[in-house]
């Protein structure tokens, strides 16, 4: 995976997503500009109420309840605006979070699949789910504290000038270290921070693969082994974890060491200033407790910056994915078959998944409408390669594909996918009722319609016996036998209709008796539609208009069932095979 | 959080030295103001230029102290909260292993996922906050208190007042948010879901072009959470204002009192001054006090529910005998239902499978073929009656020792990253090259093996994907043979494999020298038809057993399943 440059990039980046909140930001700036000018005053106000506190006799009690007055009045309103403001912040953070999520989600329905088939799942719901929410959690603290943090800087500059340029000067002279160090550190930090991420990166990678294949590491009692690969991970996360945490947690007290230094010398530069009869009594008061808050913020904005590293380490990795290439566009102005007759096409058609290793090469086939291919040949000889192909999950090196005399590179996919229905090997069922399951190529189909192409693929007995019926809320990991999976994802396919039909392996885990019922519905469904089928049952493909025979991805024989089997070839050795036990 | 005492325990000298060391920090801290309540009124007032320049030495000296206090209990703290969040992995880690197939389910992969990451990153979090701020900032609070009580004690009776009502507020919202925290994670739960259904589904919704909806249902899910995440933050973003508020009417009191008491010369400016640093003290805390309580809030939820984990007790209790000499299988009038399930997979069933035989199971989709196979190697435990091996109830024998008799081939051919070896290692790690290509030839597989360019160090990739499914199944089954296991299950494991290869490998099995008793669950008359004994299921209930010729005179089923596969199928010449 490519990498997001450095921070600024990503910082710009992470500001495009900002921007789009332009009226928030704003209202939030200025909410935040009067937080801080009305909290910067009342040190002035309570600097002026100690000047009204002299000494034994030297107090005077009406001019102080008039200040302190004000200071109610001022502490009330301060706290009001700083309320919305946090409002505000946590309204930008969680919309810009959301957005970034929704992003990364839509890159992930464009990525072409060469890059999903070789990236770890975990890794990618890692990126969507936790470097999304470190993110949100420093955007957060960053958003509320890094604008006040600047305005107080310049706030406070402004009223210590006003009362006493001398202490001033010496505090923004002083200041720099403060900025300093907490640059030294965030940039040591930053490093840990990323290197922490990785390993936990690798860690989730592990962490998803082991607890998905939980059965079998069970089944072979391998759980001490890949405890032990679990464990190396995560020592060298606790050891990386170690680092990033302890030397981000320096920034804190380092920061305030020096502006312990700052407020020392300060107090006693102002003490002689007093003594000199320059400022009041009142006036260092307040210019100290400016001093305290003028390194304040710099604690803040170096604790915020440690806190934007991590999430801009996160943002990074959440920018990587959106970043990422997606497959071709579709043509700009595509050609669109409107109805399919189911006319395909492959001219000289090569492709491999990796260039060293070619799979496909030169590759002719010429498909009537409503012919049925049927595809078979030793395993891993390259069958489900054509599906890929054929619905444009992969491209390819060479040659060209046609459906209705379109090539599908000028189609939309959207266009070419819709000629198709598709049952695969591996069924996926996702988290949804059975009903919404099955009207998945077809949303809006009624009820009658979607238990009518349950009972055509003779799924509508086991789907009746669910807790709650068609309402069943079903998912991967439910209780359905894979030959039950298989029976609902053919439903799929019973109720879009679609004119082309892939299956592929379809009824791998059905038994005979259920797949000899479902043979008659797709007989009834193959009349007048193409349809490729790869299968090892030679029942299935008898009936093929034609046979491509594959091997070590190449087509080496074509016919019909009866020709190939005269033919004597690789093929009728397959067939003889079948009950070959002696 | 009882059983999450144990992780912290190892670090209980960092648990004491770093909380100590941050008070200690604080003390130097509580000192200031007093120095400066001594600059004005000895030093000013007093016009004694010298008393500043000691003052100011006193500053420095605090502040040098109170930086090496605090960077020591920094660096305990961070040991003793990655230490316990890596313990705390590790063990969570290994309990999940060892849950049984019955509990893990009902725990569900993705939740498993996020207690072991974000959960336990969440408490580590907490612990190293908790551990440099749950003492300190209280310490401050009412070191403030007892400081000012010192300087004047009519004039510190309104911090008494002002500490419990922040207390009051900051505990009100903190009991307020917990609960709608929980809500927040519950919403990002459901993102995760979203996010892997739709990748291990990208296929199916490209092919049925539900990107759109999926989009759709996605940003809904993100809505929701962003909604209920922006609730809580209504309530945790009152925290500030208000403390602000109490802070401020607090300190406008303690002017005025202040000012009483200096009129009738009970106190000095100076003292006034350092009152007031204390009270500005004490908002500095709180505010750290009130993060602080966001922070440990999150990471107790998420300790919570790490804990939870923790105490999903595996529902198996392992036995102790060794695995008898004699591996005779006898199920007796078994039954068995998945949790939650109405109706039991399997019914009263009963047969015996003697040392080396093969059993062939045949039966409809859903007819209780895998939940029957499943009991075996006790992936799940019996509901009704006994199953024995060697005479031996198999809940009383030493489920490490059954395990490793037994290999199955799981109908889901799932292999890991890593090289070809090691996946075969998985099978038995000490095995040799020459076991594993011996396995890999049984197999049917050493020849695609032989093909690819690295042999057995070819890498796979997770799950297996850069192989077809055909190789993935004949790599399943090596994995078995490599353990040389005593008792064999293939279930339905050659779905994918042409049946001149299906052929090959079920003479090989044969063939093996170790003799393995056998079971083969599978679809097709043609790969049990040669078995010892095959048992014929229907709905869960055992509908024949017997040889091929039996039960094609005795068994309707059976004669259906064999009609429909062979009649028609092969038609041969």
């Amino acid at each position: 995976m490519k990498r997001t440059g450095n921070e600024k990039e990503i910082m710009r980046k992470v500001l495009r997503y900002i921007r789009k909140h332009l009226l928030l930001v704003s209202l939030s700036i200025l909410f935040a500009a009067f937080v801080v000018g009305l909290t910067l005053y009342l040190p002035i106000l309570q600097g002026r109420a100690i000047d009204k506190i002299v000494d034994k006799g030297q107090v005077d009690l009406t001019g102080l309840i008039s200040i302190l007055a004000i200071i109610c009045g001022t502490t009330l309103l301060t706290a009001l605006l700083q309320w919305l403001q946090n409002i505000i912040n946590n309204r930008i953070t969680y919309r810009v979070v959301k957005t970034l999520r929704d992003d990364a989600f839509r890159k992930i329905q464009t990525l072409p699949l060469s890059y999903l088939d070789a990236h770890p799942a975990g890794d990618i719901v890692s990126r969507v789910i936790a470097d999304a929410d470190q993110f949100s959690d420093g955007l957060l603290m960053g958003f509320t504290q890094l604008f006040s943090g600047v305005l107080t800087i310049l706030g406070t500059l402004v009223f210590m000038f006003s009362i006493s340029w001398q202490v001033a000067l010496l505090v923004v002279v002083l200041t720099p270290v403060s900025l300093f160090v907490a640059k030294y550190i965030a940039e040591h930090t930053y490093k840990h921070f990323r290197k922490q991420s990785e390993i936990r990166g690798q860690q989730t990678a592990l962490i998803d693969e082991m607890i998905a294949g939980q059965k079998v590491v069970q089944a072979y009692s391998q759980q001490d082994a890949v405890q032990e690969r679990f464990d190396a991970i995560n020592q060298d996360l606790q050891k990386s974890s170690l680092k990033a945490v302890f030397f981000s947690s320096l920034t804190n007290p380092v920061t305030r060491f020096v502006n312990a230094l700052v407020y020392a010398a300060s107090g006693t530069l102002g003490a002689f200033l007093v003594i000199k009869g320059q400022i009041s009594v009142g006036q260092l008061s307040s210019v100290l407790s400016y001093a305290n808050q003028y390194s304040k913020p710099f604690n803040e904005i170096s604790s915020v910056v440690t806190e934007l590293q991590n999430a801009i380490a996160c943002a990074g990795r959440l920018l990587d994915l959106i970043d990422l290439d997606s497959e071709k566009a579709d043509p700009a102005s595509p050609a669109v078959v409107e109805s399919f007759t189911g006319k395909v096409d492959m001219n000289g058609v090569s492709f491999s998944y990796l260039p060293e290793r070619p799979l496909i090469q030169d590759f002719n086939l010429h498909v009537k409408p409503g012919q049925k291919i049927a595809i078979v040949g030793p395993t891993g000889c390259g069958k489900t390669t054509l599906i890929n192909l054929l619905m444009r999950f992969y491209d390819v090196n060479q040659g060209d594909i046609l459906v209705e005399d379109t090539s599908i590179y000028d189609m939309g996919r959207d266009n070419l996918r819709s000629g198709f229905g598709m049952v695969l090997q591996d069924t996926w069922i996702k988290e949804a009722s059975a009903k919404e399951n099955i009207s998945m190529g077809r949303p809006g189909a009624t009820d009658q319609e979607i238990i009518a192409a349950a009972k055509a693929a003779h799924a509508d007995e086991f789907i009746r016996r669910l807790p709650q019926g068609y309402d069943t809320i079903l998912h991967d990991s439910s209780d359905l036998s894979q030959g039950q999976k298989q029976l609902l994802c053919i439903a799929r396919v019973m109720l879009s209709l679609p004119p082309m039909l892939i299956l592929d392996e379809a009824t791998s885990s059905i038994d005979t008796r259920t797949e000899l019922l479902i043979q008659q519905s797709f007989d009834s469904l193959t009349k007048g539609r193409t349809s490729f089928v790869v299968a090892h049952r030679l029942s299935t493909i008898r009936t093929a208009d034609l046979i491509l025979v594959m091997k070590d991805g190449n087509i080496i024989e074509t016919g019909t069932h009866e020709t190939l089997l005269q033919a004597g070839g690789f093929y009728s050795q397959l067939y003889n095979s079948q009950f070959a036990e002696s | 959080m009882k059983r999450l005492a144990p992780y912290i325990k190892p670090y209980r000298k960092e648990c004491v030295i770093a909380p100590l060391l941050k008070c200690m920090e604080a003390l130097m801290d509580l000192f200031v103001p007093l120095v400066m309540a001594d600059l004005v009124d000895i030093g000013i007032r007093g016009n004694n230029p010298s008393y500043i320049w000691r003052v100011s030495l006193i500053l420095f000296a605090l502040a040098l102290a109170g930086l090496g206090f605090s960077v020591i209990a920094q660096w305990f703290a961070a040991k003793a909260a990655t230490g316990f969040a890596s313990g705390l992995r590790r063990d969570t880690f290994r309990h999940i292993q060892s849950l049984s197939f019955q509990s893990a389910d009902k725990l569900g992969t993705d939740t498993l996922i996020t207690r072991l990451t974000a959960d336990i990153n969440q408490t580590q979090n907490g612990i190293n906050m908790g551990l440099r701020l749950l003492l300190r900032s209280p310490f401050i609070v009412f070191g403030a208190m007892i400081m000012a009580f010192r300087v004047d004690v009519p004039s510190a009776w309104i911090f008494a007042v002002t500490i419990p009502v922040l207390a009051i507020i900051v505990y009100g919202i903190m009991w307020i948010t917990i609960p709608l925290y929980k809500k927040v994670q519950q919403e990002l739960d459901q993102v995760v879901k979203g996010t892997r259904e739709n990748l291990t589904g990208v296929r199916v919704i490209r092919a049925f072009r539900l990107q759109e909806k999926e989009k759709m249902s996605f940003e809904e899910r993100t809505e929701l959470l962003s909604l209920a995440a922006e609730k809580v933050g209504r309530f945790s973003a009152l925290t500030n204002p208000l403390t602000y508020v109490i802070i401020n009417l607090a300190t406008a009191y303690l002017l005025y009192v202040g000012a009483v008491r200096v009129e009738i010369g009970s106190l000095t400016q100076g003292q006034v001054i350092a009152l007031l640093n204390y009270m500005a003290q004490i908002l500095v805390e709180l505010v750290k006090l009130a993060n602080l309580i966001v922070t440990l809030t999150k990471a107790a939820a998420s300790a919570g529910r790490v804990e939870s984990v923790l105490l999903t007790e595996t529902d198996m209790k392992d036995g102790a005998r060794p695995f008898p000499d004699d591996s005779a299988i006898c199920f007796d009038n078994v039954s068995f239902t998945y949790q939650g399930a109405l109706e039991p997979s399997i019914k009263n069933l009963s047969f015996k499978a003697m040392p080396g035989e093969t059993i062939g199971i045949i039966g409809g989709t859903g007819s209780g073929k895998t939940s029957l196979v499943n009991l075996i190697p006790r992936y799940y435990d019996a509901t009704e009656g006994t199953i024995t091996i060697g005479g031996e109830d198999i809940r009383s024998l030493k489920l490490s020792d059954v395990r490793s008799k037994i290999a199955t081939v799981l109908q889901k051919s799932l292999l890991f990253r890593g090289t070809i070896r090691d996946n075969m290692h998985y099978g038995d790690q000490n095995a040799s090259d020459e076991a594993i290509w011996k396995a890999l030839e049984d197999a049917q597989a050493a020849d695609f093996v032989r093909e690819k360019p690295e042999g057995l160090s070819e890498p796979v990739e997770q799950g297996g994907r850069n192989l077809s499914g055909g190789q993935r199944q004949r790599l399943c089954i090596a994995r078995a043979l490599v353990r040389k296991p005593e008792i064999l299950i293939l279930d339905d494991s050659t779905s994918a494999l042409d049946f001149a290869t299906d052929a090959r490998l079920r003479h090989a099995i044969k063939d093996l020298p170790y003799k393995p008793t056998t079971f083969i669950v599978s679809q097709r008359v043609s790969s049990i038809m040669y078995a010892d004994r095959i048992l014929v299921l229907d709905d869960g209930r055992l509908a024949g057993a017997g040889t091929h010729e039996e039960l094609l005179s005795s068994c309707r089923i059976y004669q259906e399943i064999y009609d429909s596969q062979v009649k028609k199928g092969a038609g041969r010449s």
